[in-house]
């Protein structure tokens, strides 16, 4: 069954388990193409378990090969049909502690977190990175906060709350938030 | 919808001025600033558009008067507002206030990067798209959403128009550089790996512009302008193909004077026809800056009442798209 055609990859559910399978873009030069691929599928493997042993919850992996993951299949709803200010106090702890970890996810928006069974889980490490600076600390949440903005009619107390979590277990939080102002007014005519 | 604007572009280099009613586009004259060498020095592309301010504006009007417009029949003028270089801006908001006045009629500032949007859809069968909007200073991917055009991807740093306009001056190409690039990339087929920067839904060109003039040192100028192409524009396609999947829309609108390029063109069309929806691309004369978009959304916003006050008519060079509520569509 397949159950989403991402921008990116097709997710689909195979005996129990889902396979993500990072499709050729027929727009992009096959060398290219082939190398954002394989290198982005052998960063979320290892970076999605490398998330599970910080304490976040994340889909478990079993299989990698080429282009292809087979993980745990997560059966809840994604976290931007229900976000509250609890959710999004909670989705900020989870982000200070992948922070705290070293790890940058690349795309949080709120269709990347699936709440199942009262856990909130991260998925989708396509895009992360190992990284501790401030700088893209700043651009991880900033683009959290843009999706915020773009599709959540009430994203100040969304972003209030996030950032209350995000303090709470993130010690370097404050200058990070700081640099997430900067971002927004650095951007060309932002 | 029905009235007459005259509309004057002039937030960077282009100088342009038009009068449009809901029909069409009655007259347009334009006049654009090149820079001896470099690129756009903005006091001087301000003192050109001081200079031909009044000729553009005459022109305009006496080629309306010969198709039975004539200035009585002018409802509003509308001015580019933002975003764009703060003395070009000034310029032309003068002009466009003296004119209100002149005329008695009210004043309505545009965003110019709604304004590029909104020609799109006037032009061509576009809908409720995404907008990927690429010039020279911006680079975003724009959609409608709740009352406001959201904006849902960006470059962190310089426009993509930017990006190519610093390596073409440092590898001794004139201003502007992309049509030079695009013309030198269709020699070469070797792609020379270069940074692919994508975070999440943001995009970054300044290092990728760097690296390429660091290409050059070891690699022909046609190889790094293909890889240049290349690599920019699978970042900005890819931007926009998460956009739809995010918003869920079924057309894609192309704006902005980097949307010329045929390569760009060529890639968006194959990412919309894999993924099943509609790709729009206006003619060429309504992608780059030009003074009927301005008119264009001045009569929208004129129509829904949206007009402003000369005291209220301070430019603003950080004006940003999805500060604008939308009074013009349902």
């Amino acid at each position: 069954m397949e159950l989403t055609n991402g921008a990116e990859a097709t997710v689909k559910l195979e005996g129990g388990y889902l396979t993500k399978d990072r499709v050729a873009k027929r727009y992009r030069l096959r060398e290219l193409d082939e190398r954002i691929r394989k290198e982005r599928t052998k960063a979320e493997s290892r970076l999605m378990s490398e998330a599970r042993r910080l304490g976040i919850p994340t889909p478990i992996i079993y299989d990698v090969e080429n282009s292809v993951i087979r993980m745990q299949y997560i059966p809840g709803t994604p976290l931007k049909h229900v976000i509250n200010d609890e959710l999004s106090e909670r989705l900020g702890k989870l982000v200070g502690l992948l922070h705290t970890g070293g790890i940058i996810h690349g795309d949080l928006t709120t269709s990347n977190l699936i709440l199942y069974n009262d856990r909130l889980y991260m998925i989708d490490f396509g895009l992360s990175f190992m990284n501790c600076g401030v700088e893209a600390r700043g651009v991880d949440v900033h683009v959290l906060f843009q999706t915020f903005e773009s599709t959540h009619h009430d994203h100040k107390s969304l972003t209030e709350a996030f950032c209350r979590g995000y303090r709470h277990v993130f010690t370097g939080a404050d200058e990070v938030l700081d640099r997430v102002t900067e971002i927004e007014k650095r951007g060309r005519y932002a | 919808m029905k009235g007459t604007v005259l509309g004057i572009e002039g937030t960077a280099w282009n100088l342009s001025a038009a009068i449009v009613n809901e029909k069409d586009v009655i007259a347009e004259v334009t006049d654009t600033y090149s820079p001896a060498t470099g690129g756009i020095h903005p006091r001087e592309a301000a003192q050109h558009h001081a200079r031909y301010a009044s000729t553009v504006i005459r022109k305009v009007l006496e080629e309306a008067k010969r198709k039975g417009i004539t200035p009585s029949d002018i409802d509003a003028i509308a001015f580019s507002q933002g975003p764009g270089l703060g003395a070009c801006l000034r310029t032309v908001a003068t002009a466009a206030r003296m004119l209100a006045i002149k005329f008695n009629v009210p004043l309505v500032g545009v965003n110019h990067c709604l304004a590029h949007i909104e020609i799109g859809r006037w032009k061509t069968p576009a809908r409720d798209p995404v907008t990927l909007y690429v010039s020279g200073a911006n680079s975003q991917v724009l959609a409608y959403r709740m009352g406001r055009y959201r904006v849902f991807g960006e470059t962190l740093d310089i426009g993509l128009g930017n990006a190519f306009d610093k390596f073409a001056r440092s590898a001794g190409l004139s201003h502007p550089g992309g049509p030079k690039i695009e013309q030198l990339a269709k020699k070469s087929t070797n792609y020379i790996p270069l940074p692919y920067v994508v975070k999440g839904m943001d995009l970054s060109f300044s290092g990728l512009s760097t690296a390429a003039t660091e290409a050059l040192k070891r690699n022909s100028l046609e190889d790094v302008c293909y890889s240049l192409q290349e690599t920019a524009f699978s970042m900005i396609v890819e931007v926009t193909e998460r956009a739809l999947a995010h918003t869920g829309k079924n057309e894609v609108l192309l704006a902005g004077g980097v949307g010329a390029n045929m390569r760009l063109r060529e890639m968006l069309d194959i990412m919309c026809s894999d993924r099943g929806v509609s790709f729009h691309v206006p003619e060429k004369r309504y992608m780059g800056d030009n003074g009927a978009m301005i008119a264009y959304l001045g009569l929208l916003m004129y129509s829904s009442g949206d007009v402003m006050s000369i005291e209220n008519s301070h430019v603003n060079p950080n004006f940003r798209p999805d500060d604008v509520d939308v009074t013009w569509l349902e």
